[in-house]
């Protein structure tokens, strides 16, 4: 039983099509508790208020960003090794669900940092590697968008992804470069497990499996759908040809 | 390869658009800018280095397409993709072209352009060392998006959204190179991450950029 | 019901409201072209019924 027969587009859909109704039902279910948890039941930080309220959203969804993008990289491997169409079809669909993980851990690493620097934005290390991921997010689903044939742009959006892994990590480190003087340890982000209470890690970690099975969720659905639109695809010009 | 090279130099210089292009650009960015924030010498000796630097990598975007474009559509990419040299050798020597009729420039026309942003007297020298360094992967980094989108009828814009995010790491240690040189402080590290970008650059993106043109052709 | 945010409610309440707006659209956008690929998908297969060899 290896992972690789799941690369048969018709036993992904089959398998995948078992799985969904479970892991939606889970997704929902890990969000809503680590939300609504976090939200309404948790006390507020000495330093930061309310606002630390906001780790159970941020924090998440930054990981997933991070997480999505890797996980592109993999499918992005596959591809080109082993030619495996439902693996480019499943870093497609992953990418939008990456972009707005970007963008919500952008948008509340933004907020948090508000009572601490008074402005909605800072240059923040953290938050400037992440909107420069942003960029790489965009870039690779405009590729996607832009190129007609179907395998091409499996093959050219996979060697982007590629390169752009790298220099996305070598920008990584030229932020933290360019940005070290001014906030030196005061940095936003809250590293989970390290020194945090356990009033707050636990509803984390739910809201953490709460994202990761919302993304799982979410790109088998995407992936089915990126399936069957190859699938139409390839019918309708069948049907031009015929015509 | 040099025979390669040679041609798209000359067709860079002699097609026109390419060559004086980019330095036109650079120019009006580097005026724009005091008129836009304001003419005071302070303010814009401090974002000289950064306004620079930035001038260059957008001046440098300019010519990319036309790289491989042109040969693209009429053909000859398609020979030279069969011909014995490997296409690695040939994507190198394209962006060598480029550099020579883009990046180079830049880099001589820099100095004049800090005097009109103030650059503080320390910083030239750096200035020109670190262009010199970084924008040779400027444009081998502009080659690889510029194989990425070879295809396509209007890529200029994509071209740019793929290429930008790139450029970063460099941008940010040139940049950082020279408003150290500014100040007397020491450059060594900014300096050797700038050529160490460049350099691995130079070494592995002609190969990324040889397969994309490989799928393109198809 | 509501717990008192202190003087950061609006920042609390805009970090939750936006992202799980932006969750939202996510999911609905997904779910949406998922139907409608579904949909032509079926339209195309019918046309082309048992006539497909």
């Amino acid at each position: 039983m290896s992972i690789w027969e799941y690369a048969n587009p018709k036993k992904f859909m089959q398998t995948s099509s078992a799985v969904l109704p479970w892991a939606t039902a889970l997704a929902g279910a890990a969000m809503l508790v680590g939300l609504i948890w976090g939200f309404f039941f948790t006390p507020d930080d000495f330093r930061q208020g309310s606002t630390v309220k906001i780790i159970f959203l941020h924090v998440p969804a930054a990981m997933m960003a991070i997480n999505i993008w890797v996980m592109m990289l993999i499918t992005s491997l596959i591809w080109l090794i082993r030619r495996h169409h439902v693996s480019a079809l499943a870093a497609k669909a992953a990418a939008p669900v990456g972009a707005v993980m970007t963008l919500i851990g952008l948008f509340t690493g933004a907020v948090w940092g508000q009572p601490m620097w008074g402005t909605w934005w800072a240059w923040d290390p953290r938050l400037t590697s992440f909107l420069i991921l942003f960029l790489f997010y965009l870039g690779y689903i405009a590729l996607w968008e832009a190129i007609e044939d179907s395998d091409t742009a499996a093959d050219l959006t996979s060697v982007l992804c590629l390169v752009g892994s790298v220099f996305a990590l070598l920008s990584r480190y030229a932020v933290n470069f360019w940005n070290q003087g001014l906030h030196q340890g005061a940095s936003l982000s809250l590293a989970p497990g390290t020194r945090m209470d356990w009033a707050y890690k636990a509803p984390l970690y739910v809201a953490m499996a709460g994202f990761v099975l919302f993304f799982v969720a979410l790109v088998l659905l995407r992936t089915r759908t990126e399936i069957r639109a190859r699938r139409l695809k390839a019918l309708m010009a069948r049907e031009r040809i015929e015509a | 390869m040099i025979a390669l090279l040679m041609r798209d130099l000359r067709l860079a210089v002699r097609a026109g658009g390419g060559f004086g292009l980019g330095l036109a650009f650079f120019l009006i960015v580097v005026v724009l800018v005091p008129l836009g924030v304001g003419p005071e010498g302070n303010t814009l000796a401090r974002i000289a280095p950064g306004i620079l630097w930035v001038g260059a990598l957008l001046a440098c975007l300019l010519s990319l397409d036309r790289i491989l474009a042109l040969d693209y559509e009429d053909g000859s990419l398609d020979l030279l993709a069969t011909a014995p040299i490997p296409l690695e050798g040939v994507v190198t020597m394209k962006a060598a072209a480029h550099w020579a009729t883009t990046g180079l420039p830049l880099v001589l026309a820099a100095p004049l352009l800090g005097v009109l942003l103030n650059l503080p007297g320390p910083a030239y020298p750096w200035l020109v060392l670190s262009l010199l360094i970084g924008s040779p992967a400027l444009s081998v980094i502009g080659t690889f998006g510029a194989a990425l989108t070879v295809g396509l009828k209007r890529g200029g814009l994509l071209l740019s959204l793929l290429v930008l995010p790139m450029y970063v790491p460099t941008l940010i240690f040139g940049a950082e190179v020279v408003k150290r040189g500014a100040e007397g402080l020491a450059v060594a590290t900014p300096l050797l991450m700038l050529g160490g970008i460049t350099a691995g650059a130079v070494a592995i993106l002609p190969f990324a950029s040889a397969a994309a043109i490989r799928v393109n052709l198809r | 019901m509501m717990p008192d945010l202190g003087r950061y409610a609006v920042e609390v309440s805009a970090a939750y409201v936006v992202s799980l707006a932006l969750i939202a659209a996510l999911v609905a956008i997904s779910l949406a072209r998922g139907a409608r690929v579904r949909r032509q998908l079926r339209e195309v297969e019918a046309r082309r019924g048992r006539t497909d060899v």
